[in-house]
């Protein structure tokens, strides 16, 4: 993280790694990648960012995907389905 | 099971080869689906059985979750008809409702104001098309279109020459491509509407709807798209395009099932005369209560794909090239039906010679593909698309469509075209057919004898 900017970088990296625990335990194979990829691509994208006022808004914007993220993961869990084919390790029966 | 297998694929390739008369339409479509009902069975999946990759993004696309939290509050909270004008339950939807009108007004460049939410594509395309036809048939009785359209475009067009219209089906180049010069000269004093789709479903192809805006704004007639396949996924602007009517579907943009839009000018003004008659909702051009968690379903479908059409465009640039070269280096007498330039990457179709489609598909049972479009999928007749770009009767019959979408992998692409290579070798190594081409008999010069 860029050390200039005025928000430390201590709590930007505990959304970010709290975003990517919670992508990983979305059960649909799809999603689950998707979120895990748009995250880490989202992040990297705005690495260098320094305006104070675009940062406190991109990390609302993150928080608010963090509560979008914990609600859905919460609703796929409650229907859960079989698993695609290309998923490394099959249910256990 | 093998023997039956094989006789299928003799018969089938030679029936594509041989010039049988072909039954009219409603006798073979009954007897086709008798037969479809064999060769595909539809079953459910076992409780421990792998579900197969969807690469079927033409058909429809999964729901973003962002899309579905968004839509829950007013499935379970905020029920309120959005009419109701007296109470805060008919407020707060109604708001709710605008918020979303706006939302795929911005993705179009339009104005709030000119968008009517419906219930999908097809009553969007009914609307403009019988709509439009009708309120100025005293003067205009004619009406443009291609022979590439989707199936309620066409049956819309064939309704109205029941009632008197003049319809001309423009055809298209073997690219899939319209002719400008020629639409230019189809075009008469009493035309109304010309009706051409953005990018179509099936090969994918993109066409020139800027040149095809500016020749129908300076002839003054209208000019309606179907626009369901290229929304969210290529850059819209209504005022740039000049387009008058756009038809906007929400399934295919990660958005719910059962709502989409019409997009009808004000300035100058498109009139229409409605299909639905009821309590004048939506300015008196559809009646009827519009579904608040679907339309914000939509609207929040279509801000999703504004912010992300970049992001998305360049990934599934990126896949479905590698699907494309992976499958083609390997496998010869492969064809890409479409223009390769102007095209939309996340539909690619494919012709894979001396292999017929549908057992393919039967072989490909891991993965989620189609043979030409959903609409046509239930007969066996190859997709009027195909045939209207010129391709060969057999190459028509072994087409593939994949589609790619914001949730494909690379793993998933990887897999799908590992199968289709090893299925392709195996189904050709069974054909009679493959093993002549391998001899050097050219096929088209042998006369085939009806038993």
């Amino acid at each position: 993280m860029d050390f200039r900017s005025s928000i430390p970088a201590a709590p930007v990296l505990s959304l970010y790694r709290r975003l990517l625990k919670e992508s990983r335990s979305f059960p649909p194979y799809n999603y689950r990648t998707y979120a895990l990829r748009r995250v880490r691509d989202a992040f990297r994208e705005n690495r260098s960012v320094e305006d104070p006022k675009a940062l406190e808004q991109l990390l609302n914007k993150a928080c608010d995907s963090l509560a979008i993220i914990q609600r859905q993961v919460s609703i796929r869990k409650m229907y859960e389905t079989q698993q695609t084919v290309v998923e490394p390790e099959p249910k256990n029966l | 099971m093998m023997s039956k297998n094989v006789t299928r694929t003799l018969l089938s390739s030679m029936r594509g080869i041989s010039s049988s008369p072909r039954l009219n339409y409603p006798q073979s479509s009954v007897s086709a689906s008798k037969r479809e009902r064999e060769v595909i069975k539809s079953r459910e999946l076992e409780k421990d059985e792998l579900r197969p990759l969807y690469m079927d993004f033409q058909a429809t696309t999964p729901m973003d979750p962002r899309v579905l939290d968004t839509m829950l509050p007013y499935q379970v909270n905020y029920y309120g008809n959005p009419h109701s004008r007296t109470h805060a339950y008919g407020w707060e939807s109604e708001a709710a409702m605008e918020k979303a009108r706006k939302q795929v007004a911005d993705l179009i460049g339009a104005d709030p104001r000119e968008i009517v939410f419906t219930s999908g594509a097809t009553e969007s395309n009914n609307m403009s098309i019988k709509g439009v036809a009708r309120f100025y048939k005293a003067k205009k009785k004619h009406v443009i279109t291609t022979q590439i359209e989707h199936k309620c475009v066409l049956d819309s067009c064939r309704v109205l020459e029941s009632e008197g219209f003049e319809v001309t089906y423009l055809p298209v180049k073997s690219n899939g491509l319209i002719d400008l010069q020629q639409l230019d000269e189809t075009i008469r004093p009493d035309t109304s509407l010309v009706s051409v789709m953005t990018v179509n479903n099936e090969i994918g192809v993109k066409q020139p709807i800027k040149e095809i805006g500016h020749i129908c704004r300076s002839k003054n007639l209208f000019f309606h798209t179907d626009a369901a396949q290229a929304i969210g996924k290529i850059p819209i602007n209504v005022s740039d395009l000049k387009v008058d009517l756009m038809s906007i579907s929400g399934h295919k943009i990660y958005g719910p099932k059962g709502v989409g839009a019409l997009y009808v000018r004000r300035r100058p003004r498109v009139r229409i005369e409605p299909l639905q008659s009821g309590g004048g909702q939506e300015r008196g051009l559809r009646s009827g209560t519009v579904p608040t968690p679907l339309a914000v379903g939509l609207g929040a479908a279509c801000e999703l794909a504004q912010q992300e059409m970049e992001y998305d465009h360049a990934r599934v640039s990126v896949l479905a090239n590698r699907l494309v070269q992976k499958i083609m280096s390997e496998v010869p007498d492969v064809v890409m039906n479409g223009d390769p330039e102007q095209r939309y990457p996340g539909c690619i179709n494919l012709s894979f010679a001396y292999v017929e489609g549908e057992s393919l598909l039967m072989a490909l049972k891991d993965v989620a593909l189609s043979s030409g479009s959903a609409c046509t999928s239930a007969s066996l007749e190859p997709s009027y698309v195909l045939r209207a770009i010129g391709a060969d009767e057999d190459l028509a019959h072994s087409s593939i469509r994949f589609g790619i979408g914001r949730f494909t992998t690379e793993e998933e692409v990887d897999y799908t075209a590992e199968k289709c290579i090893q299925q392709v070798r195996r189904l050709r190594e069974m054909s009679p057919l493959w093993e002549m081409v391998q001899e050097g008999v050219d096929l088209k010069s042998i006369k085939w004898t009806q038993h």
